[in-house]
């Protein structure tokens, strides 16, 4: 029994501080990125393995007790709903023109190929007309 | 143990309030205030730990369930001016003709 105890309070200490690391981490890359997209990266962390492995530590700390139903309960709405409540932020600066740093460089890229290809299809059509 | 989890709790709690106040533009701000939320409700269920009494995660459980109504009402409502029904009015109807669009601007 005694074997017992000690490993549940060694895995819950090891879960409940690796998880206050994770959160720590989390808060510290929302302050210090540089980009809108880059802190979303940052949140995400907090999210979903800082918030897991926390519950996941009062869990076994709670044993098999009511508190540890509504901390399930409460791990398992989180874990659909950060992500999704993430993802909606994102798409809604997307949507209203946000874009990476560095969009714009692939995109002027992507059109100036597309431009190129338009002139050579552009020559092709000349090219046949005059054969015509 | 929990104590080391609420101060850590706490520290990120006051950083990403720095973000929301900081933050330039409003999705940083969103992003931030949907992150405290989270933070608060590991916070609150640490705290019922480090008291002996865990008796608060019910709270936890409903700040979990406002926070994430509150972030999609938020971008809705910047989104499209408007909380309620944003779809565009079907045709024939008074509003259709009437004063308001989708954005709830004047046509």
């Amino acid at each position: 029994m005694i074997a017992l105890d000690w490993f549940v309070e060694i895995a819950s200490w090891i879960a409940i501080v690796m998880g206050s690391a994770f959160m720590l981490i989390g808060a510290v890359g929302t302050l210090r990125f540089p980009d809108f997209w880059s802190r979303v990266h940052a949140v995400s962390v907090t999210d979903s393995a800082g918030m897991l492995l926390l519950t996941l530590g009062m869990c076994i700390q709670g044993g098999f007790t009511l508190v540890t139903v509504k901390l399930i309960i409460i791990g398992v709405f989180l874990f659909i709903t950060g992500p999704t409540a993430t993802h909606a932020v994102a798409n809604a600066a997307l949507v209203s023109g946000f874009l990476p740093k560095g969009a714009d460089k692939v995109r002027r890229k992507i059109s100036a190929k597309e431009t190129d290809k338009k002139k050579v299809k552009k020559k092709k059509t000349t090219t046949l007309k005059r054969k015509l | 143990m929990f104590l080391t989890a609420a101060i850590a709790l706490f520290i990120g709690m006051i950083i990403v309030l720095i973000r929301l106040y900081a933050g330039p533009t409003l999705y940083d701000r969103v992003l931030a205030g949907n992150a405290f939320g989270t933070y608060t409700v590991l916070f609150i269920g640490v705290l019922g730990f480090l008291t002996g009494r865990p008796d608060f995660l019910d709270i936890a459980l409903l700040y979990a369930l406002i926070n994430f109504v509150g972030t999609i009402a938020i971008l809705k409502y910047f989104r499209y001016r408007a909380i309620g029904d944003t779809s565009p009015a079907p045709r024939g109807t008074p509003a259709a003709n009437g004063r308001l669009n989708d954005r709830g601007a004047k046509s």
